[in-house]
């Protein structure tokens, strides 16, 4: 066992797929200076400028140069600072990079990773606070993957980089300074889900922070005596469906919860998902969790009230039990 | 630089396989039997010849939505090319890109886009990969003037210019936008002054000359070969067709035949090769007419192959 945070834990896989693999190279905005958090410090003194590519405040030609590097034999991380500003380079990620294996007929290959990380809470307004991994998730040729853990975190991006995809790698910012003791170091296989904590009554899927926010339920709900089963699918494409359905045939009851915008929001694809999959397995209509139809207020008392949570998360299992 | 015999000979070859395969890409396009949104590049086969003839197979190139001549040039096989219009399983994608996603990464034609400008930072990309993995290899992206407007050109203009990669952007002026000349959309006349503050080398050429073509690109290439870094060429060019086939162009007046005559950059080689003597007299006809029955071949076969399984739409959506 080793302590580390979830920050820590991607820093040190950059570094080791950069040892491993001379083709790997980190691209982005302040990368070599490490960035607003320090994710990538360090790693321009190990490998160097032209590994650690710092660029101007270009997110599409960031996004495109890595597709295109890809493309040819480079194995690129691109970091875009925050999910808000993926929307400047959503043309090369959905028409260029998701595609180019599909429209060449198999010829090429775009084995890139895209890093960004999104969630509110820190006072950042409704620029520098979203969760639009849903928009992502909605195009064929991209994988997409939400770590909620510093374990994930590292396995997940050694799996992400690994990948002969276009893999989007969604960090939380809330998340990067949370302590855990990691086992074992290894890749998360992209796709499989997890139990994080098991429970008879009610299942309830959560994504990132939602996942730490939902055990906190947890343990407030047994306390009454309902026993929460908690599943981070780790992976939102691939989505392991057959993990969540085992789980629903066992307690008949399944809560979804996620910090993004709820109307919209992935949430509802896993919804649909189960209850085409387990109709027959469900007890109670499937209840989700996710933030109200609005923008991100920047009023620290107004954006506390916004924010889904674990109180958000306990009303939605007793609504079902 | 002159053009002479053997050069020549296979820069006017490479233009009449791009002519006459368009022409009977159009013929196929209103029979319905070449499909979906289909832009010609008749009037700028110089630009693809007179740039792709120099470069080498592990050299890159990116192209537009009117791709056919770069791919042809760069070496793609015209029944490949042709069975791909026909949405067939024998395409360079398998029917799965058509027209406006050309790919041929055998022959490093790593593709078309059919977002205007898109792939401009692919290049980019691709020239970065080769230096970094210690290569000489450079990479060609053509666009036209309606790119330049566009945020992307901008940021990848700097970047190039920044890092100094060994990428050539060509741009085809042909002063049309789609159906809005370039006057309607910037003040700057010329491409190469919108990238004049960036400091890479730049020079504007008449695109249907194409000896005056291949001098710049020759220049430019063995400048970014030798790690000099991009160049952005431009050639004023022609666009003889419609934005895309079945456009009434009713935006402008056709160009008169007599006109043509003078511009049309196959012609013109092959004056100039009569006049300078390093072309027979019965060269031209005997050129056209190879490419006329490679063409005709290219029909033959594409016709022959069969549309790709239903399978393959989940199938190609992920690399293994």
């Amino acid at each position: 066992m080793t302590a580390t945070t979830y920050l820590r834990a991607i820093t040190s896989t950059l570094a080791e797929a950069m040892r491993a693999d001379p083709r790997v190279l980190v691209i982005g905005e302040d990368v070599a200076e490490g960035g607003p958090w320090g994710g990538t410090a360090g790693l321009a003194e190990e490998f160097g400028a032209d590994r650690v590519r710092d660029t101007p405040i270009s997110e599409a030609a960031i996004c495109g140069i890595a597709i295109g590097a890809a493309q040819s034999g480079l194995r690129p991380v691109v970091e875009i600072m925050f999910v808000d500003f993926v929307t400047l380079a959503l043309d090369q990620l959905v028409n260029q990079a998701a595609k180019a294996h599909f429209m060449s007929g198999g010829q090429l290959r775009v084995p890139m990773v895209l890093r960004t990380q999104g969630g509110a809470g820190q006072r950042g307004g409704a620029q520098h606070s979203q969760s639009l991994e849903a928009w992502l998730t909605h195009v064929p040729g991209l994988k997409v993957v939400m770590p909620s853990t510093a374990a994930d975190a590292a396995g997940l991006l050694a799996s992400a980089i690994a990948d002969d995809n276009p893999v989007v790698y969604v960090e939380n910012k809330t998340l990067y300074f949370r302590s855990e003791d990691v086992p074992e170091p290894g890749p998360v296989p992209i796709g499989r889900a997890q139990v994080v904590r098991s429970g008879r009554d009610v299942t309830v899927v959560a994504l990132s922070r939602l996942v730490h926010e939902s055990l906190a339920a947890a343990e407030e709900l047994s306390a009454d005596g309902i026993e929460v089963e908690v599943i981070d699918p780790r992976t939102l494409v691939p989505l392991d469906l057959d993990a969540i359905v085992e789980s629903v045939a066992r307690t008949h009851r399944l809560v979804v919860a996620h910090e993004a915008v709820e109307h919209g929001g992935f949430g509802a694809e896993i919804v649909a998902q189960v209850q085409a999959a387990a109709f027959d397995e469900l007890d109670a209509p499937i209840a989700r969790v996710g933030a109200p139809f609005a923008p991100i207020p920047f009023s620290p008392p107004l954006e506390d009230a916004y924010l889904p949570g674990r109180d958000g998360v306990a009303a939605a299992v007793r609504s079902l039990v | 630089m002159a053009v002479e015999g053997g050069a020549g000979r296979e820069l006017l070859r490479t233009m009449w396989r791009i002519r006459v395969f368009e022409e009977r890409v159009g013929q196929l396009t209103r029979a319905d039997e070449v499909h979906g949104l289909v832009h010609l590049s008749s009037g700028s086969e110089g630009v693809a010849a007179g740039v792709c003839g120099q470069l080498r197979a592990d050299d890159v190139v990116y192209s537009n939505h009117r791709a056919h001549g770069h791919a042809i040039a760069k070496g793609a096989p015209l029944a490949g090319v042709m069975a791909e219009l026909m949405g067939r399983d024998g395409g360079l994608c398998r029917g799965m890109g058509g027209s406006m996603h050309l790919v041929d990464a055998a022959h490093g034609f790593l593709g078309a886009t059919g977002v205007v400008g898109g792939n401009v930072p692919l290049a980019l990309g691709s020239a970065l990969a080769g230096r970094l993995q210690g290569g000489d290899q450079v990479a060609v992206v053509f666009f036209g003037d309606g790119a330049v407007q566009g945020g992307i050109f901008a940021e990848s203009v700097n970047l190039a210019t920044l890092w100094g990669l060994p990428v050539i952007l060509v741009c085809e002026n042909n002063g049309f936008a789609e159906f809005t000349p370039r006057s309607a959309h910037t003040n700057v006349e010329r491409v190469s002054d919108v990238v004049s503050p960036y400091g890479l080398e730049r020079e504007t050429v008449d695109g249907n000359d194409v000896g005056a073509v291949r001098d710049a690109f020759a220049r430019f290439l063995a400048a970014a070969r030798a790690g000099g870094g991009p160049a952005l060429l431009e050639c004023l060019t022609v666009r003889l067709r419609g934005h895309y086939e079945g456009d009434p162009q009713l935006y402008r007046e056709a160009l008169a035949a007599d006109e043509w005559q003078e511009l049309d950059p196959i012609l013109r080689l092959q004056r100039r090769g009569l006049e300078e003597g390093w072309l027979e007299a019965d060269a031209p006809a005997r050129l056209e007419q190879e490419a006329r029955d490679e063409v005709e071949d290219a029909v033959h076969a594409a016709r022959e192959s069969p549309f790709p399984p239903p399978g393959l739409t989940v199938e190609l959506v992920y690399a293994p």
